[in-house]
């Protein structure tokens, strides 16, 4: 990694973080709250692409295990990956590695409803496909109301998609920083 | 974020890197205990525990109270919530475990100066090598995370600022836009400043 490439990284971990100063809203049943903090690892993988994205959301996972008070509300600590919203938490820097790798292989033939289709299986099948079981299995409730609780998330998460196709695109017109893969 | 705040005390002294370990163990410890009673019980004293280091380090009761006043109405609604659906029981674990680990976790930032807390995470993270990780680059990416966010909610409050004279603060990309697109020129120009100070990252951290 490059200079450029670290700085990249901090960038994104730490937009990740300023995201959270959004107050969150928790859901009762699954106790797991809506943050804006999802669409760090969403834009990460679209701005920065797979491997600085990626690398940006582990460094943000990194730091809130270490304890520091970056997750919405002010939380952090081995707690949160440990609590019912872990498996959403872990599966952040994943999401924004395989959001930026089929960015990086489509980046030529770009078009709103591809990309809105690659954040929506990143940044919202991938992710439930881990969340949900991780709910069924740290707040013990069975797997189907661990789905019907998370379902809450889908109205949030389908306007963050759309958000982060505006926001990505207006971004990569005015300063391009993907390359082809 | 918090800021240092100079002193003497066993908690200033004591190693960060065990700083952190504690807060890691305290946080996991906080969430592991099954039983309800038996949590609240931890909880509670993880809390007495925090405030009698507050005392020791010598915080001022002024900064304390800046720790927990941004979680003032969250700590609310969520003891509101736990109280509905659970009993008081659960409203108290709810409001002890949230304000214990913010506390503590602000604690170590307050009696750690960031340099030293960033070269524990460093050399914590040495066990990364084998998987390609270089140390010293992690450590510069944390150190610059940390201060990029301060960084990041300035030029955020002043972008909604000159969107606001244009009409256009309701709209989030309006805001989110610029203040991407400012923090991407940025980071260029943080990299030439780094790179023409001969960094190597290959022999930094010694």
């Amino acid at each position: 990694m490059s200079t450029r490439d670290i700085v990249f990284v901090a960038l994104f971990a730490a937009l990740t973080a300023a995201l959270g100063l959004f107050p969150p809203v928790t859901l009762p049943v699954v106790g797991v709250p809506i943050t804006a903090q999802s669409m760090g690892a969403m834009l990460a993988g679209a701005i920065a692409g797979a491997t600085r994205g990626g690398a940006a959301l582990a460094l943000f996972v990194l730091l809130v295990c270490a304890g520091l008070p970056l997750m919405a509300g002010g939380r952090g600590g081995l707690g949160i990956v440990m609590g019912p919203g872990g498996g959403f938490v872990l599966m952040w820097p994943v999401a924004a590695f395989v959001i930026g790798f089929l960015y990086e292989r489509s980046l030529k033939t770009l078009t709103v409803w591809k990309e809105a289709l690659i954040l929506v299986l990143g940044g919202i099948v991938l992710t439930y496909a881990v969340g949900i079981p991780w709910i069924a299995v740290v707040a013990r409730v069975d797997l189907a109301k661990a789905a019907i609780g998370s379902a809450w998330f889908l109205p949030g998460d389908a306007a963050k998609v759309v958000l982060v196709v505006l926001i990505a695109r207006a971004v990569r017109r005015a300063y391009p920083t993907l390359q082809p893969r | 974020m918090t800021p240092y705040v100079p002193g003497e005390s066993p908690v200033h002294r004591c190693p960060p890197g065990a700083k952190i370990l504690a807060l890691i163990a305290t946080g996991t410890a906080l969430f592991a205990l099954p039983r309800l009673d038996m949590a609240v019980v931890l909880a509670l004293a993880a809390l007495a525990v925090t405030g009698l280091l507050y005392w020791i380090a010598r915080i001022p009761a002024r900064l304390v109270l800046a720790q927990l006043r941004p979680l003032a109405w969250i700590l609310a609604v969520l003891v509101l919530v736990q109280l509905a659906l659970d009993g008081w029981l659960a409203g108290l674990l709810v409001a002890a475990r949230l304000s214990a680990l913010v506390l503590l976790a602000g604690l170590v930032t307050l009696t750690t100066r960031s340099a030293d807390l960033i070269e524990a995470l460093q050399r914590g993270l040495a066990w990364l090598k084998p998987l390609g990780v270089n140390p010293a680059k992690a450590g510069l990416a944390i150190a610059l995370t940390l201060r990029f966010i301060p960084v990041l909610a300035a030029i955020a409050a002043e972008v909604r600022e000159a969107q606001r004279a244009r009409g256009l603060e309701s709209s989030l990309v309006a805001l989110t836009v610029p203040v991407v697109v400012r923090m991407l020129k940025m980071s260029d120009d943080i990299a030439a400043a780094i790179d023409a100070r001969s960094y190597d990252p290959d022999r930094a951290g010694h």
